[in-house]
């Protein structure tokens, strides 16, 4: 009978401890947590275009509520994790897409600092659009 | 041929990924800057509710919510497999629905502005 032969598989320890064992794996668990300030943050938005959709008083009142010392605390963080996603995503863009011109391939830095430059571009562009400056 | 369905999965993620790469940053500064007090020109009431009013505004809002959202709860899915939530069927449910509920929840709100 299957039940009754004795065994003791090995079940390996699989627990959240293993992250603190090596900075590198903080480093890949902040930046995995980087989509948490953005995951919430959007969905802050979604709940603005609510407010949006039933009219100017209920959208003043979510302007309102973004001027709360909370919301300024909440809005450091998700932009600190978010460029840290930001910086994170373009610097593996190299192994990600990588680029053959003949024989050699084209080097890191040079598709990381491509998107970067492109996301400075864009982000001016964005934020003059918008009428931040 | 087996059949996976990771393509479908990982090819939103890796386009929301590559958006809020792109974008997040900035957008996050103009709430932000709203909250310091200087409220971008977009973020008025007429300007954004122009903006929302547009099909091509809303078509724009909402593949962002749904692009950012995805890749947000794959990301979460993986995280919680890593420090040790085993349960990845109950958790891949879960996140992946919240995703899809909070964008439709987005396009109906935008059906009403």
């Amino acid at each position: 009978m299957a039940e009754e032969v004795s065994r003791k598989p090995y079940v390996r320890e699989m627990t959240y401890r293993w992250i603190f064992r090596h900075p590198r794996y903080m480093r890949y668990m902040a930046r995995e947590f980087s989509c948490i300030f953005i995951g919430a943050w959007t969905l802050m938005m979604v709940w603005g275009l609510k407010q949006l959709a039933e009219g100017r008083a209920s959208w003043d009142a979510f302007l309102e509520m973004l001027r709360s010392p909370w919301s300024i605390a909440f809005h450091a963080l998700v932009l600190g994790f978010s460029l840290y996603h930001t910086f994170t995503w373009f610097n593996l863009t190299p192994k990600a897409l990588p680029v053959q011109v003949g024989e050699a391939f084209v080097p890191d830095v040079v598709i990381a600092g491509a998107h970067y430059v492109a996301w400075a571009m864009l982000s001016l562009v964005l934020l003059k659009l918008s009428g931040a400056f | 041929m087996a059949r996976s369905n990771k393509p479908i999965v990982w090819g939103p993620f890796a386009a929301g990924g590559t958006l809020t790469a792109f974008l997040t940053p900035a957008l996050v500064t103009l709430t932000l800057l709203a909250g310091l007090g200087y409220v971008p020109d977009i973020l008025a009431y007429e300007r954004l509710h122009a903006f929302a009013a547009h099909w091509l505004g809303k078509a724009a809002l909402v593949a962002v919510i749904f692009l950012s959202l995805w890749s947000v709860a794959h990301r979460l899915r993986i995280t919680l497999y890593d420090i040790g939530v085993r349960a990845d069927s109950g958790v891949a449910a879960a996140v992946y629905s919240a995703a899809g509920l909070a964008s439709i929840a987005a396009a109906v709100f935008l059906f009403r502005v």
